[in-house]
């Protein structure tokens, strides 16, 4: 989970990420920024995410973001 | 939709691209967000150069130029021709078919059947289909297949969602019959209820265009546009193609009695880096047989990525063979477009350049 805080602090370090419940609702990610998102995900952990699973929602939390994870093979 | 074919082929195929190229880096002040979070996006999107037409050039005339080019090479012999058609999002006027101003510019004779086609991202694959159908039509031997778009100019510079991904560019594909054709399978979908996921809103008679639709606002996501400019929901989108293209090429595979195995070479559409590699992991398919060098070099340019990414990087080896393809486009309107086609070998493949001057009326 710390990776994850990590890797999003990264992207938009203006953001205290862990104050958070609901990173899209809170305007803290953008389109774009999930994109980015999703590959340094897919760097760090050497998976691919789904095209299909790219979707806000999965987005919205360290804990959602950690599910789309692990549902993609990357261990936590 | 399915639809099948026998018996034609690209003779020839040459793509134009404007001289003028801009870098990202050099865009960067234009936008409205970090330059460390604008070169994480460059990385993953591809953004890197592309090119774009100056002034008032129009999509037609570079294609006029691709016409020049093949008839200067003896690749086109313009008496051959009995239909051209016209995919464009970036017309010269309203009125008339930009199609015929392409007729009369050429000098091409009054037999001519000449044929605008609205379409952006699925239209090369759309224009090859209305070709293939216009060659049943027992007359017409040969069709001139143009695709432009300088969709540049409808896009505004301070959208970082749209500008550095589009290119201008077009390209002339001469179709003919041939006796020797394998069979080629198509696949054609059209979904209107998404048609605002991509549009220019004003502009047209919906929405004409006043002092107050070309006034550039923040849209608050620190990008700006106006009415008269491209829009893009971009998470719809990305949505759309992830969802819709897989199954799309699985069913015109299996109408084709292919497997991926067979295909030597999928030419999809390219939209941006990020949008093919996830495509290129969901089907399972080595990214060297799904050629990805468009955006980085060139732009996104719609209808015209297919024939750029062919002459790109297939021209020396589709002159020489036979190449078993798979080709796939998807986008505006919102349209899926596939064809299982053999390509090759053709006389000639060439990627150009043009400048922006004004075209002097007719091809010599």
């Amino acid at each position: 989970m710390n990776t994850v805080l990590k890797i999003l602090s990264e992207i938009r370090p203006e953001f205290d990420f862990s104050t958070s419940e609901d990173f899209i609702a809170d305007g803290m990610l953008d389109s774009l920024d999930v994109v980015t998102l999703v590959s340094a995900i897919d760097k760090h952990y050497r998976i691919s995410i789904a095209g299909t699973e790219i979707v806000p929602e999965n987005f919205s939390s360290t804990a959602m973001i950690a599910a789309l994870i692990h549902r993609n093979g990357g261990r936590l | 939709m399915i639809l099948r074919f026998r018996g034609k082929k690209i003779s020839s195929l040459v793509t134009v691209v404007p001289q003028h190229e801009t870098r990202f880096e050099d865009e960067l002040g234009n936008f409205n967000f970090s330059r460390e979070k604008s070169l994480r996006l460059k990385r993953v999107m591809g953004f890197d150069r592309h090119r774009t037409v100056t002034g008032t050039t129009c999509a037609s005339d570079l294609c006029l130029t691709g016409v020049r080019h093949l008839v200067s090479t003896g690749a086109l012999d313009l008496d051959e021709i009995g239909a051209l058609v016209f995919v464009t999002q970036s017309p010269d006027h309203f009125i008339p078919p930009t199609s015929n101003l392409l007729q009369g510019r050429i000098g091409l004779g009054r037999d001519v059947f000449c044929m605008d086609i609205n379409q952006g991202c699925a239209g090369f694959v759309i224009g090859l289909i209305q070709s293939f159908m216009l060659l049943e039509l027992g007359p017409i031997r040969t069709v001139l297949l143009l695709n432009g778009d300088t969709l540049s100019r409808r896009a505004c510079q301070r959208d970082r969602n749209i500008y550095p991904m589009i290119g201008d560019a077009g390209s002339v594909a001469v179709i003919s019959n041939d006796s020797a054709g394998l069979p080629i399978t198509a696949f054609l979908q059209m979904d209107g209820s998404r048609c605002e996921a991509l549009t220019v809103p004003a502009g047209g008679f919906r929405m004409p265009s006043d002092a107050s639709t070309s006034i550039e606002i923040d849209v608050g996501d620190g990008n700006y546009r106006s009415k008269d400019q491209f829009y893009m929901d971009g998470p719809a989108v990305f949505s759309f193609v992830q969802t819709e293209v897989p199954p799309m090429i699985d069913a015109v595979l299996s109408a084709a009695g292919k497997s991926r195995d067979e295909i030597e070479y999928f030419l999809f559409h390219q939209p941006n880096k990020f949008m093919l590699e996830k495509l290129a992991s969901a089907m399972h398919i080595d990214p060297a047989r799904m050629p990805n060098n468009v955006v980085e070099n060139y732009g996104n340019a719609s209808s015209v990525t297919i024939p750029t990414n062919i002459a790109l990087n297939l021209a020396s080896s589709v002159t020489a063979r036979t190449i078993p393809t798979c080709m796939a486009g998807f986008g505006v309107g919102l349209t899926l477009s596939a064809l299982v086609m053999d390509l090759g070998p053709m006389t000639r493949c060439d990627l150009v350049e043009h400048q922006d001057v004004r075209q002097a009326v007719g091809v010599s």
